[in-house]
């Protein structure tokens, strides 16, 4: 079989599997449905590998596969481009997607919708795998699209639950914004560039680089800045950063496989992987970079906080997402895009792992997900509890885990950037470790230690008024969401009994193989992938290659002599080991550790303290418990602010106005015309009457004339 | 190419085959009528095919041409042909007449032999409109069609019935009695011939082309419908029956840009670019303005005829920018929306004939009773919020684009509708099909008899 081939077997398997299980998924049984899925999933692994070593010998790709569309002079195509960046999202995508796959066999077992979720699981795969080797701007926003259509399927795959269909809904809407700049950056290629291929528009953006065009008045803006901004605008919908991250957090009504791969490892990370791709361009605009490096620092630092007060397992691991997601693109900001995508890369398997392990929490907690009801959990779920703890001090960059070498890695490009802006964005990258370390283990504290808190009465978890009323709502929304099954449905329901919680003296219970198999495959890379990959993926040759079609133009490309952190960081490296070593005298170590020791005394030792703190600063615990007030933000002004608008459109402008003037009119022509229905009274008096009086009018202007 | 006159049948095929239902008469023979009326409808859609097949696309020259003289006297000529364009519209329409047959089977128990012959009459007469070359035929073709419209929401309307059918055909005759004018100036000043072809040729001053292209600009205007004379059309919605309401998206709507297609650019050239700034802002307000209307609408029905609006905005906009893609883009927008207007106005009937409501608010949970229908209903909200590999995405897509080089801001206005139309499809599709129901809705779902079958 020739490359080609492969190239396409690796989206289409998971196609296929897609289609079988969401075509048929009324008829077939649930074991054809999860292994043709899965079957699909690990075609296109394998195949990744495969493609992989190929790469790895120097055969790249870049070709059209089938032509969509032409008009006039531009073409549009389905194309891939294959080099290393590719296939290492390739390989990212396509594992994460593997033990998912895997893992939903335990987690979606009671659930009727189970072949739908396989379905749209390996949808999602098909759609992020289009995303990540398209060779030009319109089949990457197809994917971009794609993936967020899936997302939406997905976010609302418990559509009975009136807080999911919300959540569904505000993730479209809030990516949509993203896009409606993103597009406008893809429109501004196309118009200057006159392409939308990838090689072309790398090839002629030197050219465009002091490129001005006229914006607004007479005032004159870098195309590269407008264009660059403007794409990076769509990476903020997708990527989740501040103030596109609302939707991120809702996400978590959907099932927890899907955050892991969807939320966590994978989609979300589409807008990183972009601006990577996007490096030729984005180095062209030194003032666009600093807008990324701003954004990213905000999110990485500020959803840190976020993560402190949750009390929803998951909740927390979303704002521990928000804030890493951040990381990376602090990294994208200060030009450091191979250490973004090895960071992306790191991230996609310690999340992944630590969603997967609060999702056997879930199960072993029989769906109860608040925190303040666990405890001591590691006696029950040992295997659970190991790989947590793995995630966890990948997480907070542990040395000689993965999290370490990529976060470091950030940490230190960062230090020797000169953009403006890098100074606040090592201050908050250096202040995040301590974050990150604090809630991290403050979960896996409350989880895994300390007192069992689980099968009591429930009313006891009220600690302060508002805690209590929040819980009392979830409860009530939950309750309604299950009010309607009443009535002779035919279809598939939601038997799920989401925070039903263990009954007072039931044990919790480690998970079946399916769903601690995947934990145990994932907590393998979480380990050693930094070790491995640190030397060649962040200062070796990996990224180095020529895009084909272009004329050497490397995979990453820096411009060193205007960002020359990448390349004065370079100097400082000596190997994964000496990185380690290193670690043990460096700031953010001793913040980690820190972190976690604050937390250790804080939760286990005196666990009146944050109590304390909390009563003490009430304020401070009320902005964070409202997320900044964002969501109330976007609720009042936009939200409301758009339905204000077109009411006051449509009653003023259409109803008022519009038809006023046009019924008004045809008022007036009824008025005209009953005046001059006066004159036609049907009586032959008033007509010879009024025809005397019209002869001798005539006849006196006659007489008069004459 | 075949020996048949291809468009001749598509046009006579439906009426003859309308005027046949007509003579079956009373709902005696309602069945009769509906099996006279499908097969009238497939056949008018079967001689369109080969149009396609045998269309050649080396040529931009008009094909399958028929000429007659009508009348000799005024130069008047029974005179049809399609180009690309047209032929697609032929065949778009011939395929919708077979579905809003379809739509009205079960639904329509009253004056069954009128109300499918009303439809077959009206699907000749759009034919009529799309193939005809000579100015006057087209005049006749599109004055006559308003006729059937004007009946089905008339006489099979809701109870507001009589207002919105009188201000729909007020609003169209309004708008094509200046046509007429425009018409018979081009007439004089081309030596006296009716032939649009010729009419392309024809050199005029500028002041004159001007003044012919404000005439062109109300007449299509109020097709389109643009702002601000698109009033009639959310009424006339609401009031039609299911298929009244297909046919007017699908079709209807598309007259008016299908006019300024063959009158307004070709003829009017040099006024096209002086005035298309103005068809260019109208066609942003239909856009944006259009778009946070159609957010707060509470009856369905309402809420996707001013997101036609909106759509058909694109296709102004994509016309009178002047580059290829712009052009390119509202043709695809077209064709997309007279699929994807067409299937949510049918997706709504079908919900209507259960519940006998249009307000949103009534609704709730469709999800549980009907799951494959809430799949196809999904798939058809997310066309009209432009969603990638459905039909809605690619000519938006490409009118945005092409209007980032006509000018930034624009596109920029252009593409608020990423959020404005996903935000009113999806909040549309979330309160009524995932929400939960209200219990009057449920209480109506029970005793409806067409949802137990």
């Amino acid at each position: 079989m020739d490359m080609k081939s492969l190239y396409l077997l690796v989206p289409m398997a998971p196609l296929v599997g897609a289609i079988i299980a969401g075509l048929f998924c009324r008829i077939i049984p649930r074991w054809v449905a999860h292994t043709a899925t899965i079957a699909g999933v690990a075609i296109a692994f394998i195949t990744s590998i495969v493609i992989f070593k190929d790469v790895m010998a120097g055969n790249t790709f870049n070709g059209a596969v089938y032509q969509w569309l032409t008009s006039g002079d531009y073409k549009f195509e389905v194309g891939f481009l294959i080099d290393s960046l590719t296939v290492t999202m390739m390989l990212v995508v396509t594992s994460v997607s593997l033990m998912v796959h895997i893992y939903t066999i335990g987690y979606m077992q009671e659930d009727p919708g189970y072949n739908r979720f396989f379905s749209y699981i390996s949808l999602f795969t098909f759609s992020m795998l289009m995303l990540v080797m398209s060779n030009n701007f319109m089949q990457l926003f197809f994917g971009w699209e794609a993936v967020g259509l899936v997302s939406y399927l997905l976010i609302g795959f418990w559509y009975t639950r009136p807080t999911a269909i919300f959540a569904n809904m505000k993730a479209f809407l809030v990516n949509r914004v993203g896009d409606f700049g993103f597009i406008l950056g893809i429109g501004l290629v196309l118009a200057h560039f006159g392409s939308l291929d990838y090689a072309t528009v790398f090839q002629k953006a030197p050219e465009f680089a002091n490129v001005t065009i006229n914006i607004w008045g007479s005032s004159e803006w870098s195309l590269m800045t407008v264009t660059c901004i403007l794409l990076f605008i769509g990476a903020m919908g997708k990527s989740a950063q501040v103030p596109l991250h609302v939707w991120l957090p809702d996400s978590m009504e959907g099932p927890t496989p899907i955050s892991a791969l969807i939320h966590a490892a994978t989609m979300v990370t589409a807008g990183i992987f972009m601006v990577a791709r996007m490096s030729p361009l984005f180095e062209l605009s030194t003032t666009a970079l600093s807008f990324v490096i701003v954004i990213g620092s905000i999110t990485a630092l500020f959803m840190g906080f976020l993560g402190i007060i949750q009390n929803d397992i998951k909740r927390v691991v979303a704002y521990s997402t928000l804030s890493q997601l951040g990381y990376m693109t602090v990294a994208l900001g200060a030009s450091a895009y191979s250490v973004a995508i090895f960071h992306l890369m790191t991230h996609a398997f310690f999340k992944a792992l630590l969603f997967l392990g609060a999702g056997s929490v879930i199960i072993g907690m029989h769906h109860d997900q608040d925190i303040r009801n666990m405890g001591g959990l590691r006696k029950y779920m040992p295997i659970t509890w190991i790989t947590s703890l793995i995630g966890s001090l990948a997480l907070i960059g542990t040395p000689l885990f993965a999290g370490f070498y990529s976060k470091d890695s950030i940490i230190e490009a960062v230090k020797f950037s000169n953009i403006p802006g890098s100074g606040f964005a090592y201050f908050a990258v250096m202040a995040g470790v301590f974050v990150t370390a604090f809630y991290s283990f403050r979960m896996y504290f409350l989880v895994f230690h300390g007192e069992e808190r689980f099968g009591k009465a429930h009313d006891d978890h009220g600690h302060a008024a508002h805690d209590a009323a929040a819980h009392t709502k979830s409860a009530h929304d939950d309750h309604a969401g299950h009010g309607d099954h009443d009535g002779d449905h035919d279809d598939e329901e939601v038997s799920h009994d989401h925070h039903h919680g263990l009954a007072p003296g039931q044990k919790p219970h480690e998970s079946p193989w399916v769903v601690t198999l995947p934990l145990v495959l994932l907590a393998i890379p979480s380990v050693i992938i930094g070790f491995i990959g640190v030397g060649p993926l962040v200062f070796g040759d990996y990224f180095k290659m020529t895009i084909p079609g272009t004329n050497g133009i490397p995979v990453i490309f820096i411009d060193n002599a205007a960002h020359p952190a990448m390349a004065e960081f370079a100097t400082h490296f000596h190997g994964a080991a000496a990185m380690a070593m290193h670690a043990f005298s460096t700031a953010p170590f001793w913040l980690a550790l820190s972190g976690v020791a604050l937390s250790w005394f804080f939760y286990m030792k005196r666990p009146d303290i944050p109590a304390a703190i909390k009563a003490r600063f009430e304020w401070l615990y009320t902005v964070l418990d409202n997320k900044y007030y964002f969501d109330k933000f976007n609720e009042a002004f936009f939200a409301g602010g758009a339905r204000m608008l077109g009411k006051g459109l449509w009653k003023g402008g259409d109803v008022a106005v519009i038809d006023g003037t046009i019924n008004g009119s045809a008022r007036l022509v009824g008025w005209v015309a009953s005046a001059v229905r006066c004159f036609q009274t049907g009586h032959i008096y008033s007509y010879a009457f009024t025809m005397i009086i019209g002869l001798v009018v005539l006849m006196t202007l006659w007489v008069v004339r004459a | 190419m075949s020996g048949y006159p291809l468009l001749s049948l598509a046009i006579w095929i439906p009426i003859l085959a309308g005027l046949l239902t007509l003579a079956t008469g009373s709902d005696r023979n309602a069945p009769l009528a509906r099996m006279l009326a499908l097969a009238g409808a497939v056949v008018g859609c079967l001689v369109t095919i080969p149009l396609w097949a045998g269309f050649d696309l080396t040529t931009p020259a008009m094909q399958f041409v028929e000429l007659a003289p009508w009348v000799p006297r005024f130069n008047i000529n029974y005179h049809l042909g399609v180009d690309g364009i047209s032929m697609l519209f032929v065949i778009l329409n011939s395929f919708i007449t077979i579905i809003v047959v379809l739509a009205g089977w079960k639904v329509i128990e009253q004056k069954v032999a009128q109300y499918n012959a009303a439809f077959l009459i009206m699907s000749g007469l759009m034919n009529g409109i799309f193939t005809s070359l000579d100015g006057m035929l087209f005049y006749v073709f599109f004055e006559a069609s308003l006729i059937p419209l004007y009946l089905i929401i008339g006489v099979w309307g809701g109870p507001n019935r009589v207002y919105a059918a009188f201000k729909f055909f007020l609003y169209t005759l309004a708008g094509s009695l200046l046509f007429l004018v425009a018409q018979l100036y081009l007439f004089i000043n081309s030596g006296g011939s009716f032939s649009i072809l010729d009419w392309h040729q024809m050199p005029i001053p500028m002041g004159a082309q001007i003044w012919i292209f404000l005439a062109f600009l109300i007449a299509f205007a109020v097709k389109v419908p643009m702002w601000p004379v698109h009033t009639w059309l959310p009424d006339a919605h609401v009031e039609a029956p299911t298929g009244g309401s297909i046919v007017l998206a699908a079709i209807g709507l598309k007259l008016g840009a299908y006019g300024f297609l063959r009158f307004s650019l070709p003829i009017t050239p040099d006024a096209s670019h002086e005035l298309g700034g103005l068809v260019i802002a109208l066609s942003l307000i239909a856009i944006v303005y259009i778009g946070f209307v159609a957010l707060v609408q509470d009856d369905m029905k309402k809420l996707v005829a001013y997101s036609s609006v909106a759509h058909m905005g694109f296709v102004t906009l994509g016309f009178f920018m002047f580059n290829a893609m712009g052009i390119e883009g509202a043709l695809v927008q077209m064709i997309s929306h007279g699929f994807v207007s067409g299937a949510m106005f049918f997706s709504i009937g079908v919900m209507y004939d259960r519940v006998h409501s249009r307000q949103i608010a009534d609704y709730g949970g469709v999800v549980n009773k009907m799951p494959k229908f809430a799949a196809f209903f999904m798939l058809f909200t997310m066309a009209n919020a432009g969603l990638p590999a459905t039909s809605g995405f690619v000519g938006e897509f490409m009118v945005i684009l092409g209007a980032v080089s006509y000018n930034f801001w624009v596109a920029f206005a252009a593409a608020t509708t990423m959020i404005v139309g996903a935000a009113y499809s999806l909040w549309m599709y979330k309160r009524v099909v995932l929400a939960m129901s209200p219990i009057t809705t449920w209480k109506r779902w029970k005793t409806s008899p067409v949802a137990s079958s």
